[in-house]
């Protein structure tokens, strides 16, 4: 009996430890864009909204929000229509080489990091123009995640089945019809698992934007994050606290969309 | 759907050989369409991941530089960068802060507390589960730089909430322990993916066995050892090697520390940002990049041939 209680209150206090961890550093986040004069204490909020306002009247806030949402919606789209049409092939087609094609590409995509790559992407934006390009950007990023969205796609097109493809064959439908009326329709939820892994990837992304985007105009939110408490002076932590609330509110909304719909299990590959 | 018209198809598939084809590729695409459907994302990844991974391997041979004479005219050097990295103090200084930060933040601390957590929450339903690993996932899925400033602010000096918390002045984390910070940190920010991995796997392992091992008198200890282990085995080496894969690329520590003070927390990724392109010995730090190349491959070699083995 008292091993059974010593055990429960173990138990208890372990839970207890490990909910302070992840909830302490948190809890700044959620208190201080309600505080009227926030300090790096976290303190009661008292509810004001006037740090909201603040976040309106700043040059950079807003747009950069404006410009992480650009890029990635444009790379999400661009993985997904890409991958889609490469993953489509070469699920049906038996090309020469497949199979290498596909395990060099797994294993390009999880060598070839940001940090190993930096150097020559750099130097590779420095010669095509595309620094301060947030075009060059979206082809930049989509690159690195085409690999990995491809590998997923093809997994999901393996498992549908072919014969609504064969009976409108049957019917004169030209392969682009095909893709475009039957295969899409079919393989939605694999295409909105890649859109959002696409989207929460280039949403978070710092490294990319922080090297090619010098314009503080075509900045997004990482990047203008990193510049408000990284410049000289006192950082401002009325707009740091709002400005990060209002930055992680979408990936927050993403996340639990994402697990009521499909359960979160992306088991790998969400983050590289 | 999917998974229950795909046993007939294969049993068809397999009866009649000369149908094969036709029903694989159904929508009659043939090579050249299908070469065609996969050139463009192919052309995407060989310009901007396959190429730059070349030239990062011939820029480790040249003398570039960001900016004077070396970049208007940079010369092949041969293996001099490689050379001066062996005998660079700052260079094995970096590697070895790299190989605490693998070891302490990923090795240890994520999958150590990814499977306490998933090993305590194992058979309880309800709200308080819900609550734990939804904040878990949530240190996960946050943005790197709110993330990284809500540290900034937890570990300062001077109002911090940790100081507040214990008592302890005006004491300077980040200045003073720039490592344990941000080890605790990725552990922090990365358990998440561990938790649910190993949340799945020990969801695997049969409850006969751990009942049986249970009424022989097995101590909690031996049941994990005994009949929990042999059965994620598989699952604790996959983990290890993707973690250990994410964190050693990880640039996060650059946004906490930026690799100071005085590169006492200058990881690899965050050393190779500095020295090409803040000091902008480019050749120097293709060079570096090089060897974190080789060292993913040797990882990443490892983990698909697991894979396959498993396949």
């Amino acid at each position: 009996m008292t091993r059974f209680v010593l055990g429960r209150i173990g138990f208890y206090t372990l839970i207890a430890v490990l909910l302070a961890f992840f909830t302490i550093p948190l809890l700044w986040l959620a208190s201080a864009p309600l505080t009227s004069d926030p300090t790096y204490e976290v303190r009661v909020p008292d509810f004001t909204f006037d740090n909201f306002q603040a976040i309106l009247e700043h040059p950079y806030a807003l747009p950069s929000l404006y410009n992480s949402l650009l890029l990635s919606v444009g790379t999400a789209l661009l993985v997904v229509a890409l991958s889609a049409l490469a993953a489509y092939a070469l699920s049906r087609v038996r090309l020469p080489g497949r199979d290498a094609l596909l395990y060099a590409l797994l294993l390009l995509s999880s060598i070839i990091t940001g940090t190993a790559a930096m150097v020559p992407l750099f130097q590779l934006a420095v010669e095509l123009g595309l620094i301060d390009s947030q075009l060059g950007l979206i082809l930049i990023l989509s690159g690195g995640l085409l690999p990995a969205a491809i590998f997923m796609l093809k997994d999901f097109m393996d498992s549908t089945p072919k014969s609504y493809e064969e009976s409108a064959r049957v019917f004169g439908a030209s392969p682009l019809q095909i893709v475009a009326h039957v295969v899409v329709p079919l393989v939605r939820p694999g295409l909105a698992t890649i859109a959002v892994w696409a989207v929460a990837n280039v949403w978070g992304n710092f490294l990319m934007p922080y090297l090619l985007l010098s314009d503080v105009e075509k900045q997004p939110a990482a990047v203008i994050m990193y510049t408000l408490y990284t410049e000289g002076g006192q950082a401002n932590l009325r707009l740091l606290s709002t400005f990060g609330l209002l930055y992680s509110v979408p990936v927050v909304l993403m996340y639990l969309f994402v697990s009521k719909k499909y359960g979160f299990r992306f088991h790998g590959g969400i983050k590289r | 759907m999917a998974q229950a018209t795909s046993p007939p198809d294969l049993t068809r598939e397999t009866a009649e050989p000369t149908a094969r084809r036709y029903s694989v590729d159904a929508a009659g695409l043939g090579r050249w369409r299908a070469g065609a459907f996969a050139a463009p994302a192919l052309l995407l990844i060989t310009v901007f991941l396959v190429f730059p991974a070349l030239w990062v391997l011939y820029l480790g041979l040249t003398d570039y530089r960001l900016t004077g004479t070396a970049a208007a005219d940079p010369k092949v050097v041969g293996l001099d960068n490689f050379l001066s990295a062996l005998g660079e103090p700052t260079f094995w200084n970096s590697t070895w802060l790299t190989v605490q930060f693998v070891l302490g933040s990923a090795v240890i601390g994520q999958v150590g507390l990814g499977f306490a957590i998933a090993w305590l929450l194992r058979d309880k339903r309800g709200p308080l589960k819900r609550i734990v690993e939804g904040l878990v996932i949530l240190a996960w899925i946050l943005p790197s730089a709110v993330v990284s400033f809500l540290w900034v602010a937890l570990l300062d000096a001077d109002g911090g909430t940790l100081n507040a918390l214990l008592g302890t002045g005006d004491y300077a984390w980040l200045l003073d322990h720039p490592m344990l910070s941000i080890i605790v940190f990725n552990t922090w920010r990365g358990t998440a993916f561990s938790m649910m991995l190993y949340g799945a796997a020990l969801g695997n392992v049969p409850p006969s066995h751990l009942e049986s091992a249970r009424l022989a008198g097995a101590s909690g200890w031996q049941q994990l050892r005994d009949v929990v282990f042999p059965h994620i085995k598989g699952h604790i080496l996959t983990n290890l090697l993707l973690i250990s894969l994410w964190t050693f690329n990880d640039f996060t520590p650059f946004m906490i520390t930026a690799g100071g003070p005085d590169g006492k927390s200058e990881v690899l990724a965050v050393h190779v940002y500095k020295v090409a392109l803040q000091s902008g010995q480019l050749g120097y730090g293709a060079a570096v990049s090089t060897v974190i190349l080789l060292i993913n491959l040797v990882v990443a070699v490892f983990y698909l041939r697991l894979l396959r083995s498993k396949k």
